[in-house]
């Protein structure tokens, strides 16, 4: 399915979804008292991007047999996921809450028979692209024409799985299949070109034999025109390093290593949401 | 004696009798496979000739993928390619496929609940003259403690065959274990085959000890049973080659019929099917127990028949714990 034409109105609504799905992330981590704060914000406009523009799906048929296929390989980002499945309607927004809870659906990385919506079981790095290339490959054997969306991170581009699904993905020429690379340069420990340098990425992916494009990630615009290159593209698959802001919309979390694995405490939340709310100060909120 | 209801191989003790190796059940049996269902693809890991998938190759090269020497790339695509309605069959060595790529079989095939099934070859000090590197002897335990993961050991390729087209059937992930070396044949054809059930192969009238043994092993008990019969000590042979899920009562009651237990096995005597009967005995019926297989070592290289008796697994060693829990 072709990805429709991005007018300026369907930007700023998608600008104005990506803030709101940043919001849901905040009050999602505060209620749940851990999580992943830096890459959720970081991967919002992305996430809104793919879900309410390019994305053939129907949160009424989660299973529907020609949807696209979206596999989040980093898991640990899932609330950002999380909040854009709730916003498509795929279950109540009031779910969210239970993030990480007992007896939640929505588990503290995603468990994919647990919730609709969820194409995949991940949290343990490195093994989300071999799972999309499976979903390709599958597509591949029945002739169906859904495209595969992998989101990957850069700290997993450290782990040897990656490597060996890339090889395999330029060797079948999987074109039905997208990588994403969540290419913000943070990590637990730190910077990911103090922790284990991946530079230079680019030049990596296309020395396997893939396409490259490089974009700003929190471009919607840029995000969009990238992905509509990419299943453009045939006999390679794609990979679109995002240079993302980590935490982005958040000042205090910006560039921040240490928010990649902590959750705003109540303080901290609130001057959040009141960033968020007020578009870092451009709008003023209706809480003020 | 020779269970007469269960068809075996009559033959079994001849000098001569048949021997395959459980691996060629495997290869005959996705061939079959492969024609009747067009969802079973295979993939393999740089080892096809040797985990017998290159007929299916051959037969069906587009549901044939080589993935290379990259274990834990072959579980999560298998697992890719199972949410997508495909029944994949994973082949490789099982040092490294369960073990090397364990983790990623944890996460996306089992609590994924991905249909694959994952075969691992090689398994035991049975491998023989490539070494301990090579030798599984710790698969079982590594996949019985995943939830919601069936486990199967033949006894001998025509068991194998079975359990490979029943586990086709089974909706979720599977795993089956496979040795290197040509072994009996010890059942036929006729012999019936059930998800679960342990099956009683050397049956006697008053048994003085339960022998449950696994995979070719079954065989080495066998023979055991047959020396014991010339000296008129009674006892059960049970061929257990579902570890899992397993049938719990039927286990403790051809426990209760001897009160006593040798478990037989080419594994580590822990975590095992020991381990296996062990845990059931302990909740339902507390009987003493001696564990054959290998005693908490690496085994190493050498012709097979060297080993199993170095390692005490032939059957001297299985008749020494035989009277070792009579006396206990």
């Amino acid at each position: 399915m072709d990805i429709p034409t991005l007018t300026q109105e369907k930007l700023k609504d998608l600008e104005l979804k990506a803030n709101r799905a940043r919001e849901l992330v905040i009050d999602m981590l505060l209620e749940a008292g851990s999580g992943h704060s830096a890459g959720s914000l970081g991967m919002a406009d992305i996430f809104v991007s793919l879900f309410f523009h390019i994305l053939n799906h129907n949160p009424k048929k989660p299973n529907l047999v020609g949807r696209d296929r979206l596999i989040l390989s980093n898991g640990h980002i899932c609330p950002i996921y999380y909040a854009v499945l709730a916003m498509s309607g795929y279950f109540e927004i009031s779910e969210l809450k239970t993030l990480r809870k007992i007896n939640s659906r929505l588990q503290g990385h995603p468990h994919r028979t647990s919730l609709p919506g969820l194409e995949s079981t991940s949290g343990p790095l490195g093994e989300g692209i071999s799972q999309a290339i499976g979903i390709a490959l599958s597509g591949k054997l029945d002739r169906k024409k859904y495209h595969t969306y992998v989101i990957a991170s850069d700290g997993e581009q450290q782990e040897g799985n990656t490597w060996e699904a890339v090889m395999f993905a330029a060797k079948h020429k999987l074109d039905n299949l997208t990588l994403i690379i969540d290419r913000n340069n943070i990590q637990i420990d730190g910077f990911t070109e103090n922790i284990m340098p991946l530079e230079p990425l680019k030049e990596k992916y296309l020395s396997f034999n893939w396409n490259v494009i490089e974009i700003d990630g929190n471009n919607i615009k840029e995000f969009v025109e990238s992905v509509r290159t990419a299943i453009a593209f045939t006999k390679k698959p794609t990979v679109i390093i995002a240079n993302t802001i980590p935490g982005k919309g958040v000042s205090f979390m910006e560039k921040d290593f240490t928010w990649h694995g902590k959750s705003p405490n109540q303080e901290e939340a609130k001057k959040a949401l009141n960033e968020l709310r007020t578009l870092q100060g451009r709008i003023q909120s209706e809480n003020q | 004696m020779l269970n007469k209801k269960l068809f075996l191989n009559q033959k079994l003790f001849d000098h001569d009798a048949l021997t395959k190796p459980t691996r060629d059940g495997f290869g005959e049996a996705l061939v079959e496979l492969g024609n009747t269902n067009k969802d079973v693809v295979v993939l393999t890991a740089d080892l096809s000739e040797s985990t017998r998938t290159q007929e299916f190759q051959n037969n069906f090269p587009n549901r044939f993928f080589e993935i290379g020497v990259a274990e834990q790339n072959m579980a999560a695509i298998a697992a890719g390619l199972a949410v997508s309605g495909k029944i994949p069959f994973i082949s490789s060595y099982a040092v490294f496929s369960p073990g090397k790529n364990w983790e990623t079989i944890r996460t996306t095939i089992v609590y994924n609940r991905a249909n694959v099934k994952i075969a691992g070859h090689h398994a035991g000090i049975m491998t023989g003259a490539d070494g301990a590197t090579h030798q599984a002897t710790e698969d079982i335990a590594l996949t019985r403690v995943l939830p919601g993961l069936s486990v199967f050991v033949p006894c001998d390729s025509i068991e194998a065959k079975k359990i490979i087209l029943e586990s086709a059937q089974i909706d979720g992930p599977v795993y089956l274990r496979f040795s290197r070396d040509k072994t009996p044949i010890i059942t036929t054809n006729k012999t019936p085959f059930e998800v679960g059930k342990p099956q009683v192969f050397w049956e006697t009238n008053n048994p003085k000890v339960t022998i449950f043994a696994t995979g070719y092993m079954t065989y080495n008990a066998l023979l055991a049973a047959k020396i014991l019969e010339q000296k008129q000590i009674e006892i059960l042979v049970v061929n257990v080659a579902t570890i899992k899920p397993v049938n719990e009562s039927e286990i403790v009651e051809l426990a209760k019929r001897s009160g006593r237990v040798v478990s037989v096995e080419d594994h580590q005597v822990m975590g095992g099917l020991g381990g296996m009967i062990s845990e059931i005995l302990a909740k339902n019926s507390p009987l003493p127990i001696e564990f054959i297989g290998l005693q908490d070592t690496f085994a190493e290289s050498g012709n097979p028949k060297d080993l199993i008796k170095k390692y005490k697994m032939d059957e001297e060693s299985i008749i020494e714990a035989v009277y070792k829990v009579i006396e206990r």
